[in-house]
């Protein structure tokens, strides 16, 4: 049973231009050092080794936005604490307590003086304004100043309805994010995943997408059916999960907008582990049938599907590289789960993963030759990351169980479930969402309102 | 939710017995659960109160609705081929019976492979039913991967019960 009732008004009047100040706007490289450290569990004979990394983050100053009086605006203030939130969130920074401000802006489109900044340990600061005007749209202006060189590094304007307010203010947090460190910021997103509530031997899950702090949070299904593994296209508005409607497990696709699943095509058997290419055109998937999983490719628009690989083994979790010419995938053909690699015709298969365990759920990096996965070795589970040719594997993360990584889409950020032990007593058994860098550090929880699973990081948001 | 759990333990163990029963062991256990399956039995057959469909699927579960599988394994056992060519003797005595064999896993998997590994043990059980002359269009398949544990629990204990392979009537 779909649910029609989500309304997904993600409408923004958004007249929101990024003014880049040319002239004065100097890129600041990477400046907070990424120290990784590593931590060696051993266990009987085995190192495992998770990697852990310590980042020293940047303090940042951010004042409450101004209205036109020159005083902090409600809406102001809202929007910085949405901005202070993404970055603090992110370990790259490290916002300093407003008390020690000593001379807030009136105008935030006055160059400050720096001598208020500099005492207080403030390697940058955010400034800007934000009110409502006769029409009652926000009315936001940024600027973000390098204290310590006393330069501008980057300023921009926008206006939005009410409804857009938490999404403009991650778009200054994603400008300030980029500005420093270099990398395209990722708190302009959003995450589908799977909400998860009732006793383990009938759980009751139900589609669910959030912005990525957890906000905005609404169920896209009722929880009818049995669904699992949603995954984003490229195009943002469609999601590819897997849906039990009325007992046949078959691939669906979801229209956000309006809410709406469509049967995926007709297959004797079960299809599953659905991923869209990048380009938007095909999706992979696998197709099991009379106890054999294989992998096929379906073009979008004509609903043609071509089998890729041809084995009596498990082949799944296909996966495109960002290029959409390689697709990485998990099989058994070996005796237990291994990665492999192969053109995306099928051929050229290669077997990537070469360490102690079984390896699953691989996903492509969005931003290149990276392939994280999920790991299985003496009765635990880790999420890690190994290029796409199989070397420098890192284990990231660690637990009773953690599946199914998730790229945001700067390729700098994983996100993941992790579930603990259940009881016998059916206690126990809950599953959260995790998100954490990929220098294996930072690792926090995603605040959902139940219990939650099978995240799918959106790309980056038109 | 207690009762709920004692009464599946309580079908496990006249699971038990089943997979137990064709070994020639003889020890105890086989010989206390098979004559707790044949009183069960019979006292099914002269409770006139439950419906028909009740007592067929009743008696299913005596036979044996369900085979247990290795970790990451569809491989049939020799117990698992003996409660099948039980189902395949029902299913004859009872021709207008149609099933559905549900393929489970343990949670020790990833989602995704577990769902193609149920779908290789609900498959291996119905080619087995097939193969004893049951005719296939009389069953169809479902993989609920980990997704359906009959057993709560996080240990060797719930993870042997939950890799499995059960007929259910239509």
């Amino acid at each position: 049973m779909m649910c029609s009732s989500v309304v997904m008004g993600a409408k923004m009047e958004r007249t929101w231009a990024l003014a880049r100040v040319s002239a004065l706007a100097t890129l600041i490289g990477l400046i907070f050092s990424a120290l990784v450290s590593t931590l060696a569990l051993a266990q009987s004979n085995d190192v495992i080794t998770i990697t852990e990394g310590n980042v020293e983050p940047s303090p940042i100053a951010i004042t409450d936005f101004i209205g036109p009086d020159g005083q902090a605006s409600e809406i102001g203030r809202e929007i910085a604490g949405i901005i202070s939130d993404d970055l603090e969130g992110s370990g790259l920074f490290r916002p300093l307590s407003q008390a020690a401000f000593f001379n807030p802006p009136q105008d935030a489109s006055v160059a400050p003086d720096f001598a208020d900044w500099r005492p207080i340990g403030a390697d940058a600061l955010l400034i800007g304004s934000a009110y409502y005007n006769a029409e009652n749209m926000i009315e936001v202006e940024f600027y973000l100043w390098d204290v310590l060189r006393g330069e501008l590094i980057a300023a921009g304007s926008g206006s939005v309805s009410e409804i857009g307010k938490r999404r403009i203010s991650h778009q200054i947090a994603d400008v300030v994010y980029k500005k420093w460190t270099g990398d395209d910021g990722y708190f302009d997103t959003r995450i589908v995943y799977v909400a998860e509530s009732g006793p383990p031997e009938k759980r009751i899950k139900r589609l669910a997408i959030m912005d990525q702090d957890g906000h905005n949070h609404i169920f896209l299904t009722d929880g009818g059916s049995l669904v699992l593994t949603p995954r984003f296209s490229q195009e943002v508005q469609e999601i590819a999960y897997l849906n039990y409607f009325n007992d046949n497990p078959n691939v669906y696709l979801l229209d956000i907008q309006s809410a709406k699943s469509e049967l995926l095509g007709s297959f004797p058997g079960m299809s599953f582990a659905p991923r869209f290419s990048y380009d938007g055109k095909s999706l992979i998937m696998s197709l099991a049938r009379s106890g054999v999983t294989n992998i096929f490719v379906m073009d979008l628009s004509t609903r043609q599907t071509k089998q890729l690989t041809n084995t009596p083994f498990i082949d799944t979790s296909p996966s495109f590289s960002p290029d959409d010419q390689q697709i990485v995938f998990n099989s058994d053909r070996s005796g237990s789960q291994q990665l492999y690699v192969m053109n995306r015709d099928g051929s050229n298969v290669r077997r990537i993963s070469r360490g102690k365990g079984r390896y699953a759920t691989p996903v492509w990096s969005p931003r290149g030759d990276i392939v994280a996965f999920t790991k299985m070795y003496k009765g635990e589970f880790y999420i890690g990351v190994m290029n796409s040719d199989g070397s420098g594997e890192r284990l990231l993360a660690k637990g009773f169980l953690v599946e199914g990584p998730t790229w945001a889409p700067n390729g700098r950020v994983l996100m993941y479930f992790k579930q603990n032990p259940t009881n016998s007593d059916g206690s126990g058994g809950e599953s959260y969402l995790y998100r954490i860098d990929i220098t294996g550090f930072n690792e926090r929880r995603i605040i959902t309102p139940e219990g939650a699973s099978d995240p799918a990081w959106s790309p980056f948001l038109p | 939710m207690i009762a709920r759990i004692i009464t599946l333990f309580a079908a496990l163990g006249v699971l038990a017995a089943c997979e137990t029963a064709p070994n020639t062991s003889g020890d105890a256990a086989g010989t206390g659960a098979s004559s707790s399956t044949s009183s069960s039995s019979s006292s099914a057959d002269s409770s006139g109160s439950g419906s028909e469909q009740m007592t067929i699927t009743d008696e299913l579960i005596e036979i044996g609705d369900r085979v247990l599988f290795g970790f990451d394994s569809y491989e049939l056992t020799n117990e698992a081929k003996s409660t099948l060519a039980k189902q395949a003797s029902f299913l004859a005595a009872n021709p207008s019976v149609r099933i559905t064999i549900e393929g489970h896993c343990d949670e020790r998997g990833t989602r995704e492979y577990n769902l193609a590994l149920g779908e290789s043990r609900a498959s291996a059980t119905r080619d087995y039913l097939v193969a004893q002359g049951v005719n296939p269009a009389r069953i169809k398949i479902i993989s609920y991967g980990k997704e359906r544990p009959a057993v709560i629990g996080s240990n060797e204990d719930a993870w042997r019960y939950n890799r499995r392979a059960v007929s259910v009537i239509n």
